[in-house]
């Protein structure tokens, strides 16, 4: 592994991310992350001062709908159950998340 | 008819005399000879799956449209007659399964199009099949599809380049007439490149994002692989345009890309940027030379200094990674597709990158400070374009790279798409025409043109008029 003083918490981002790790991937996977934020830290040597962030380049601002439901964008129970793995008497099964343990 | 009978005759006895197949037709071909009636449908769409089953081994299809004459035979009076065109596989199709080339979508069958794809089938083009790509459009060699690596048609020991590799590699092979990709940083030009084909990233807002699977929002551009600049402008026309369901896509009006066709050079600026880097001197040598049919077309050639692409990369890497955390978090298992086990390891590894780029703490010294670098990327395009029309360079450092050449390298995409990635970031429209081939591995190389946003006629004028100069775009060749 590339020296670094970074300490990267894998399983607590895998935790926030709900991707499912095993021990081994955890290990490969801080490895790929200290190569990668290496690279990335050649951002530091650049002087940012005065400079505004740019999150969109095309400069649209507060773009807004009419606030009207259309049928042609809406899907039927059918449509919108059509890929749905579990389902129950034309609802979503969601797994349980409160009171797990 | 008589065409059909003749190679009828030449399968039987096994004769490989070279004649004119249908589906080796450019779009522009395909439709002149259609209007003419020298060719019919039925005859074009039986070359078309004659060299889609011939090639399967080159892995480029995921899912065919199996009622693709039918759909096909509605759609003659209509500005594309009923062609047949390759999609890329994260393009939502209705009833036509999508998968990005991941195997959480291994079963997903979209109710609804994109606009895109909705768009192409009002012009009267026909969805042929989808395309293989990088699994979620992450990579730039195909070999993080969790199908299998597509094979580069101009040599199969290489690959073709990514994500959109499968349409470049439908084009270069023949097994389709054109194709759409999508591009975040690279990955409709530099599959174009690698696979000698011509490939147009739009100005980002000119073609709709809605219902193709999101990679990084802030620079998801769709556009056209294609055989010849000409084509690329004719498909432009059809898929570009505002678009209500995606509130990011430009109301401005798009021009007719074609009128850009044929159009001279002559005054026209050109700088050449990135010839200070190192590492690539072999294809720069050849990028130069070919630079030189600008001058005698009568433009003004100038070497520019732009900003280092170094720094693009970082960029690009916090942003995309950042980007597709949010995006890929809806992928739970529940509404569709299968739960996020599924997930290959690069798709791991961004949205986990991304996850923590943006967690409290972080998220300043890491997004906030790419997004000011990408601010300082703007201003230096701004500059530059002050002083000239377009800006060229290589679009990837080299030729294609050999089959699992990305495999062990969590960059590899980021480092070969790095002479495009600056150009992405600040939303430019790009076209890859090839610039040089190489008769001993049959490989091209690719140049990239960039113009001011909302300005793709220049880079379609400069493209075309480089095409036409020059032997290197095989689909011209007699």
């Amino acid at each position: 592994m590339p020296k670094t003083n970074l300490s990267i918490p894998v399983k607590h981002i895998a935790r926030l991310a709900h991707i499912p790790i095993t021990e081994e991937e955890e290990k490969a996977l801080e490895v790929a992350f200290v190569e990668t934020l290496l690279v990335v830290d050649q951002l530091k040597s650049v002087d940012v001062t005065d400079v505004a962030p740019t999150s969109q380049v095309t400069g649209l601002e507060n773009v807004w709908r009419d606030d009207v439901a259309k049928v042609i964008d809406t899907f039927t129970q059918l449509e919108a159950l059509a890929n749905a793995k579990r389902q129950y008497q034309g609802f979503f099964v969601v797994p349980q998340v409160i009171d797990q343990d | 008819m008589l065409n059909a009978s003749i190679k009828a005759f030449l399968l039987y006895h096994k004769l490989s005399i070279k004649i004119n197949m249908l589906n080796t037709f450019t779009l522009t071909e395909a439709l002149s000879q259609l209007k003419l009636k020298k060719i019919s449908l039925d005859e074009l769409y039986t070359d078309i799956r004659t060299s889609v089953k011939k090639n399967e081994e080159y892995n480029i299809y995921l899912t065919m449209n199996e009622q693709m004459e039918q759909d096909a035979n509605k759609l003659l009076q209509e500005k594309l007659m009923g062609v047949p065109i390759a999609v890329k596989d994260n393009f939502l199709t209705k009833g036509l399964r999508t998968t990005a080339s991941s195997t959480l979508l291994e079963q997903f069958v979209p109710q609804f199009d994109a606009t895109v794809i909705k768009n192409l089938k009002k012009a009267g083009g026909v969805i042929l099949g989808k395309t293989n790509m990088d699994a979620w459009a992450h990579g730039s060699s195909t070999e993080t599809s969790q199908f299998g690596r597509t094979l580069n048609p101009r040599n199969t020991d290489y690959l073709p380049g990514g994500s959109s590799g499968g349409s470049a590699a439908a084009v270069a092979a023949d097994m389709c007439i054109a194709a759409i990709g999508s591009e975040t940083a690279g990955s409709i030009r530099q599959p174009a490149a690698w696979c000698g084909t011509v490939g147009l990233k739009p100005t980002y807002g000119r073609v709709s994002r809605y219902g193709v699977v999101a990679m990084a929002s802030s620079t998801d551009s769709p556009g056209p692989i294609t055989k010849t600049v000409e084509d690329a402008a004719l498909l432009l026309n059809c898929i570009a345009g505002h678009d209500v369901h995606d509130s990011t896509s430009s109301s401005q009006t798009s021009p007719d890309f074609t009128q850009a066709i044929n159009k001279s050079v002559k005054g026209m600026k050109i700088g050449i940027a990135y010839m200070e880097l190192t590492g690539f001197e072999e294809a720069k040598k050849l990028f130069e030379t070919q630079v030189k049919v600008f001058e005698e077309l009568g433009a003004e050639v100038e070497f520019v200094k732009a900003m280092d692409p170094q720094y693009a990369i970082s960029t690009y890497t916090v942003i995309q990674r950042a980007e597709v955390s949010s995006n890929l978090g809806r992928y739970d298992g529940i509404r569709y597709g299968n739960d996020r086990s599924f997930f290959g390891a690069e798709a791991k590894r961004r949205i986990m990158l991304g996850t923590f780029t943006l967690s409290k703490g972080y998220s300043e010294q890491y997004y906030l400070e790419a997004q000011k670098v990408r601010s300082l990327f703007i201003q230096d395009f701004n500059r530059l374009f002050t002083q000239y029309d377009v800006l060229i360079s290589l679009t990837s450092p080299g030729f294609a790279k050999k089959i699992g050449a990305s495999e062990g390298s969590g960059m590899f995409g980021e480092l070969e798409d790095k002479l495009i990635e600056a150009s992405s970031i600040a939303g430019l429209p790009g076209i890859n025409v090839p610039c040089y081939h190489d008769p001993n591995t049959n490989l091209y190389l690719g140049m990239n043109i960039i113009a001011p946003m909302w300005h793709e006629e220049k880079i379609i004028t400069v493209a075309d008029a480089f095409e036409k100069s020059t032997k290197w775009n095989s689909w011209r060749q007699v």
